[in-house]
């Protein structure tokens, strides 16, 4: 494939390969580029290069792709083959993700976890009675997490807030000047959508009733601003299910929903399948992200870094929330929470009523502005501290 | 119709270089076809790449206004769109009906406070009235999203309509650059219609010309010397790899102690002016670099 054809359709077979490579350049885009190389000398490869990398990519990951993509085409070199590119075709398959079993040499981490006496000593969800665990979901039932809030973009009319121009202006129209009346206006806010990421594998099935309950009452409190997710060896979109009024057969509706209760977790690759269907589209978009889990992660943790990063620039904020981490003496050691510990705004435990109640407080509050974006791993660990205080007082 | 300086890409790179930016081949040709297509230009890349120095630099290589929009959350339309001046229209609702002895028109005062007298043009009023013009929007990721498609609209018609005054549309598009940092993801109508250009941090030799173009006094040793440190603290995992600009501050340390070469203990010394974190700087030690 040495020879360039210089003509449109060469060109435009150009962008048809990038497309089979796995990039996303859509009709707009191919248009933009054949208007681009109307003003560059063709014959120039480096210019031709540069108009179509300025037109046909979107996004940092597009740049390999279109690399290898151009130098096939028009540079006559080998193109990579389907199985190395092909990660489109991957990603839209793994909604059902193969069964890749872990290395025969890697110790069990779900055994390591479930042999944990320690887990035992902690008074949390985990250990409840049958008589507290209805107790429990009494006390659910009562629970009311206010929607977070985002300021909008508009102002609307207040009593108070900063004065209001253009109101004041027209007020003193009509009072001939008189300033009888000064219109105040303020930022209005509106509910920020926020996305609960749920592990039900089996190492989070003590806490997983528990916390689908507390989903619950968050989908009914703000049915259209809410999405509920879990994830284990699967991703499951339970939103639907737990609109359902009551508790019971809502959860009913989502148990049967979910096909990998208490199996394994490939944490980094649901939430790439997640993020990939809902969360670019807009589920994950500037919302508050929850994610429930411990962090047993099994496949290869630098999927999760990769995907968690990926979520924190689409959200607004990410929550971590470990029931582990209600322990004595915890630290953030675990291979998952290790790896996605740079692009976590804030670590919760979730381990109890109380700290699920501390861990809306935190959603509410990271919902009007989030950290810095540079905060360290010391600075994180801090601020959960104070937050602890901050949600008991 | 265009200045003899976007003619080419070449052009435009020789343009760039006469004001102290050095591009390389991929920055001309954006900022050429943003100019050429009437398109904006997104630039995204790790801070410190020389995304906003780009704008800067081609309003001077242009000799264009330079008119610079700073985003952050919440930003609304008052601030970046227009605004009234409402004490000046008080004091001139106070002149009329001083001057007209108790006999005001309330409808004629009214349409007199609304004119371009009385209104503030902010950032992007100011690029479509003034164009000519490169309008930079920075940091466009810390915006809302009904930020960036108010953005979007303006940005594909070159107008706004405001209620009580009209439209105003720009005689000619400015050249819009956009910078990101990739805090999040931008969206992707916005990016449909812009030109998209990855900056990279640049490579030893053109690192050591850009120190060498914007610092006169420094000698080519010490360039090299500060432009490979640097190089090699980005190949590190560092919390906050050194920019161009933290290159060309250390280096502005380094001539103003006077010192000629980069031993271990200047750079000790000097470090806080490249790394800005106190773990970056213990990885950095650790790692042999300084």
């Amino acid at each position: 494939m040495g020879g360039v054809d210089h003509t449109v359709g060469g060109l435009v077979g150009f962008a048809r390969a990038l497309r089979h490579s796995g990039m996303m350049c859509g009709p707009n885009r191919v248009q933009a580029f054949l208007a681009a190389v109307e003003h560059v000398d063709l014959a120039d490869r480096s210019r031709l290069y540069w108009a179509g990398r300025l037109t046909l990519c979107a996004d940092p990951e597009d740049l390999p792709r279109f690399d290898a993509a151009f130098d096939y085409w028009f540079r006559g070199a080998d193109m990579p083959s389907r199985g190395q590119t092909s990660s489109t075709e991957r990603r839209a398959r793994s909604a059902a993700l193969s069964s890749r079993d872990t290395e025969p040499g890697e110790p069990e981490p779900l055994a390591t976890a479930a042999g944990d006496a320690e887990v035992l000593h902690n008074r949390d969800l985990a250990d409840l009675s049958a008589e507290e665990r209805e107790q429990l979901r009494r006390l659910f039932a009562e629970l009311e997490p206010e929607p977070p809030q985002r300021p909008a973009f508009r102002h609307r009319s207040s009593r108070r807030g900063q004065l209001d121009p253009r109101a004041t202006m027209r007020a003193l129209l009509r009072t001939g000047g008189e300033p009888i009346r000064l219109p105040r206006r303020n930022r209005t806010t509106r509910a920020r959508r926020v996305v609960l990421l749920i592990d039900v594998s089996g190492s989070m099935s003590p806490y997983a009733d528990a916390l689908l309950r507390f989903a619950h009452v968050v989908v009914r409190r703000s049915p259209t601003h809410t999405e509920v997710v879990t994830l284990g060896t699967r991703m499951t979109r339970v939103s639907r299910q737990l609109r359902h009024r009551d508790p019971e057969q809502a959860l009913a509706a989502a148990a049967k929903a979910v096909p990998d209760f208490s199996g394994g977790t490939r944490l980094g690759e649901t939430l790439r399948v997640f993020l990939d269907r809902w969360g670019r589209r807009g589920a994950a978009r500037r919302a508050v992200v929850v994610l429930f889990s411990d962090g047993w992660e099994r496949g290869d943790t630098s999927v999760l870094a990769e995907q968690m990063q990926r979520l924190r620039r689409l959200a607004h904020a990410v929550v971590w929330v470990n029931p582990h981490a209600g322990r004595a003496g915890y630290s953030p050691v675990q291979s998952g929470i290790a790896a996605a510990w740079p692009y976590v705004d804030h670590l919760v435990a979730g381990h109890s009523l109380r700290s699920l109640q501390e861990l809306w407080w935190w959603v509410r509050r990271l919902a009007r502005n989030r950290g810095s974006g540079w905060a360290t791993t010391a600075d994180q660990w801090g601020s959960r501290r104070e937050g602890e205080r901050g949600g008991a007082a | 119709m265009e200045s003899p300086a976007m003619e080419s890409p070449e052009g435009v790179a020789a343009a760039l270089d006469g004001t102290g930016y050095l591009p390389d081949d991929g920055i001309a040709t954006a900022a050429f076809l943003a100019r050429r297509m009437r398109r904006p230009l997104l630039c995204e890349g790790e801070p410190g790449t020389g995304k906003t120095a780009l704008a800067q630099a081609l309003a001077s290589a242009l000799d264009l206004r330079l008119i610079r929009l700073q985003c952050h959350e919440g930003i609304d339309a008052a601030q970046a769109l227009y605004d009234w001046d409402f004490p000046r229209q008080l004091l001139h609702l106070r002149t009329l009906e001083a001057a007209s002895g108790g006999t005001l028109n309330a409808e004629e005062a009214e349409s007199s406070l609304y004119t371009s007298r009385f209104l503030l043009a902010r950032p992007l009023l100011r690029a479509l009235q003034e164009s000519p013009c490169v309008l930079l929007v920075d940091e466009i990721d810390r915006a809302d999203d009904e930020f960036e498609a108010f953005l979007l609209e303006m940005l594909s018609e070159y107008a706004v309509s405001i209620p009580e005054f009209g439209v105003v549309e720009a005689p000619e598009p400015p050249l819009v650059v956009l910078t990101s940092n990739r805090t999040r993801e931008v969206h992707d109508a916005l990016k449909r219609r812009c030109l998209y250009h990855w900056l990279e941090h640049p490579g030893l030799e053109r690192e050591v010309a850009i120190l060498r173009r914007r610092l006169p006094g420094l000698d080519a040793r010490l360039a090299e010397q500060v432009a490979d440190a640097v190089q090699r603290m980005r190949r590190m995992e560092l919390l906050k790899p050194p920019g161009v600009a933290e290159a060309l501050d250390w280096a502005q340390a380094l001539l103003a102690l006077g010192t000629g070469d980069l031993d271990t203990e200047v750079a000790a010394r000097t470090l806080g002016a490249v790394l800005k974190y106190r773990e970056d700087a213990d990885r950095a030690r650790a790692a042999g670099i300084v």
